[in-house]
């Protein structure tokens, strides 16, 4: 990853490809509503929508030069499977991606575009068929397959040098959210950086350049689904312990013995029963604040910020949102919100929802 | 017994504890024991076990929802060994183990009389820096599992910590696929035939019948078999099923 002919290219594809770097958006009419001074990193203006992209031009990289023939993908929104689709028709690469089934009906319209790709995508049956299960399926399949395949996770989770790699791969976020807020404000570090955790890479990147910051609050927002202890929730670090879970020690929703608990959540991004290693660390040390949206509150946010803004969030990134209204500010505090995806996906959930 | 570098033509099965039924775990174990099976393993059921392929995941199924859990499972073994006296192998997911408590288990291990444990998602590093002093402490075995991708270097680790047999993945695969007997998987079983490692080597993931069981033995002192067994399981009269079910694979 440091070779400099390798972030050569990579970089180059961020700009010319992804059309990075993406916009730091002052949204006035939000930053009145709460009293303080919202910023949103623009990564629903990435190239397929979504910050996944950054991490899947990376990795389709290293596989070139590993020489793999094949790569496969779990996904849980979509946004994943069709970030690494479309790096897989940039490079001519075969491309699988595992996706539960549950979620290729709710994320149905990210179904056709990996498919128009040229991608094959496979529906996860077992367990809750939602993104834990297809990282089941995709991990079966590497074990199948190790010599000529690559697995790009898209999340910081996964065996070691996943959880790494993903994160620094996502780290342009905050490493342009620096520069941009310095031009802005005349100050390279808000007051408070906010994002999303699923499995967590959209809030490992975006909080990445400023955890020496001290003075930076970090805060992410987990999907508590009907409610934190409503037995249909996502909120892993509220409801998990310590274990292992796809290779790597970190916080799990799991029994007493050890079995992983089903977790539910109207995002389908955010739908996973762990937290990668980082995250895991940031919460048990106290570095990042942890904490939660339901369903409900999720969907008001994304309505909210469509009606004041004209953007029209992912479900996950409406989460990272729905924070702000239980937050009080002084008056001109700095935020930034990752905005990790667009809403296209998700238009008919929000129409059933609101019966638009 | 003890299997020993001399030993050949052992016969392993893998069957998971808590299928078909909660308690059929000792009965199973009794049967294969008169059977003629020379080793056994025990699987205990994790929700997400992906190194299996779709028999043994559906088994952990099964199992789970008939209430399988670690605490019920030593619990069925203390009679085991008043039952069973051929070496038993508990073979499972790291993450049950940890929320047991390693040392916890590997007393319970011990008190039971359960030899060793196959865990293939504790890597190596973990189990060397963390975990061995206790492992060693109640003189329990933990396996380790070697495939065709892992390098000499490593495989030469893995002779030097293991104290009792080393796992051979006869292939890169999930459980329940068939072996494919091939030029390449036979070069692979010879290259570690000619490391002359220390400790013996059982091959396993694949073996389903006589032919493949003979082809394994050809090169390593023993063979596992699980998923052809514990789709065995799924028959209404299994446990009379079972010693024919042995004899035709040692033939």
């Amino acid at each position: 990853m440091e070779d400099p002919s390798f972030k050569e290219e990579f970089e180059q594809l961020l700009k010319d490809y992804v059309g990075r770097p993406s916009p730091l958006y002052h949204a006035k009419r939000l930053s009145e509503r709460y009293g303080a001074n919202i910023y949103l990193k623009r990564e629903d203006l990435n190239h397929t929508g979504a910050h996944k992209i950054n991490n899947t031009i990376g990795q389709i990289l290293l596989a070139k030069r590993l020489g793999k023939k094949r790569i496969i993908a779990e996904t849980g929104a979509g946004q994943h499977g069709v970030a690494t689709a479309t790096v897989c028709a940039l490079m001519g690469l075969e491309c699988v991606v595992y996706m539960g089934e549950i979620d290729i009906k709710r994320q149905a319209p990210n179904v056709p575009r990996m498919k128009m790709m040229g991608a094959t995508v496979v529906p996860a049956t077992s367990g809750s068929k939602t993104l834990k299960d297809a990282t089941n399926e995709a991990l079966r399949d590497w074990i199948n397959n190790p010599v000529d395949t690559h697995y790009i996770i898209g999340s910081v989770v996964g065996p070691h040098p996943y959880p790494d790699m993903v994160a620094r791969f996502q780290s342009i976020i905050s490493a342009e959210t620096r520069k941009q807020l310095l031009e802005k404000t005349g100050k390279e570090t808000p007051d408070i950086v906010m994002a999303c955790v699923g499995g967590g890479s959209n809030a490992a990147g975006m909080f990445y350049h400023f955890l020496d910051d001290e003075q930076v609050k970090i805060i992410a927002v987990e999907a508590a689904g009907l409610g934190v202890h409503s037995g249909k929730s996502a909120a892993t670090t509220a409801l998990g312990k310590e274990g292992v879970l796809h290779g790597s020690r970190q916080i799990v929703m799991q029994t007493d013995d050890g079995q992983v608990i089903e977790p539910y959540s109207i995002s389908a991004g955010l739908d996973y029963p762990g937290i990668g290693p980082q995250h895991a660390w940031l919460f048990k040390s106290g570095r990042g604040e942890y904490v939660s949206a339901t369903d409900d509150e999720a969907m008001q946010a994304g309505l909210r910020l469509t009606q004041l803004e004209g953007i029209i969030p992912a479900i996950e990134s409406s989460h990272a949102l729905a924070h702000l209204e239980k937050m009080e500010f002084m008056g001109g505090e700095t935020v930034v919100i990752c905005l990790s995806g667009r809403g296209d996906k998700d238009l008919d959930n929000y129409m059933k929802y609101f019966g638009l | 017994m003890r299997i020993n570098k001399h030993s050949n033509g052992l016969l392993s099965i893998y069957f998971t504890a808590g299928y078909p039924t909660l308690d059929s775990t000792v009965r199973i174990a009794k049967a294969l024991e008169d059977a003629g099976a020379d080793f056994l393993e025990i699987g205990f059921p994790y929700s997400d076990p992906v190194a299996d392929g779709p028999t043994i995941q559906h088994a952990s199924e099964i199992a789970l929802k008939n209430g399988m859990t670690l605490k019920v499972l030593f619990e069925q073994l203390k009679d085991l060994r008043k039952q069973v006296s051929i070496p038993v192998y508990l073979m499972g997911y790291v993450n049950p183990v940890l929320q047991y408590g390693v040392e916890n288990f590997c007393k319970a291990c011990k008190e039971v009389g359960v030899n060793g444990t196959i865990i293939p998602d504790l890597p190596m590093y973990e189990y060397e820096e963390l975990y061995k002093n206790t492992f060693e402490e109640y003189g329990i075995s933990n396996i380790f599992l070697v495939t065709p991708q892992t390098s000499e270097e490593r495989i030469r680790k893995i002779d030097e910590l293991s104290t009792n047999f080393i796992y051979l993945l006869s292939s890169n695969a999930t459980t329940g696929k068939n072996l494919e007997v091939k030029d390449q998987a036979e070069a692979y079983f010879k290259r570690i035939k000619d490391m002359d490692l220390k400790n013996p080597f059982i091959i396993g993931f694949g073996i389903s019948n006589h032919e493949t069981f003979r082809k394994a033995t050809t090169y390593a002192n023993g063979a596992i078999v699980g998923s052809a067994f514990v789709k065995l399981l799924a028959e209404e009269d299994y446990l009379e099923n079972i010693p024919a079910f042995i004899k035709n694979i040692k033939g």
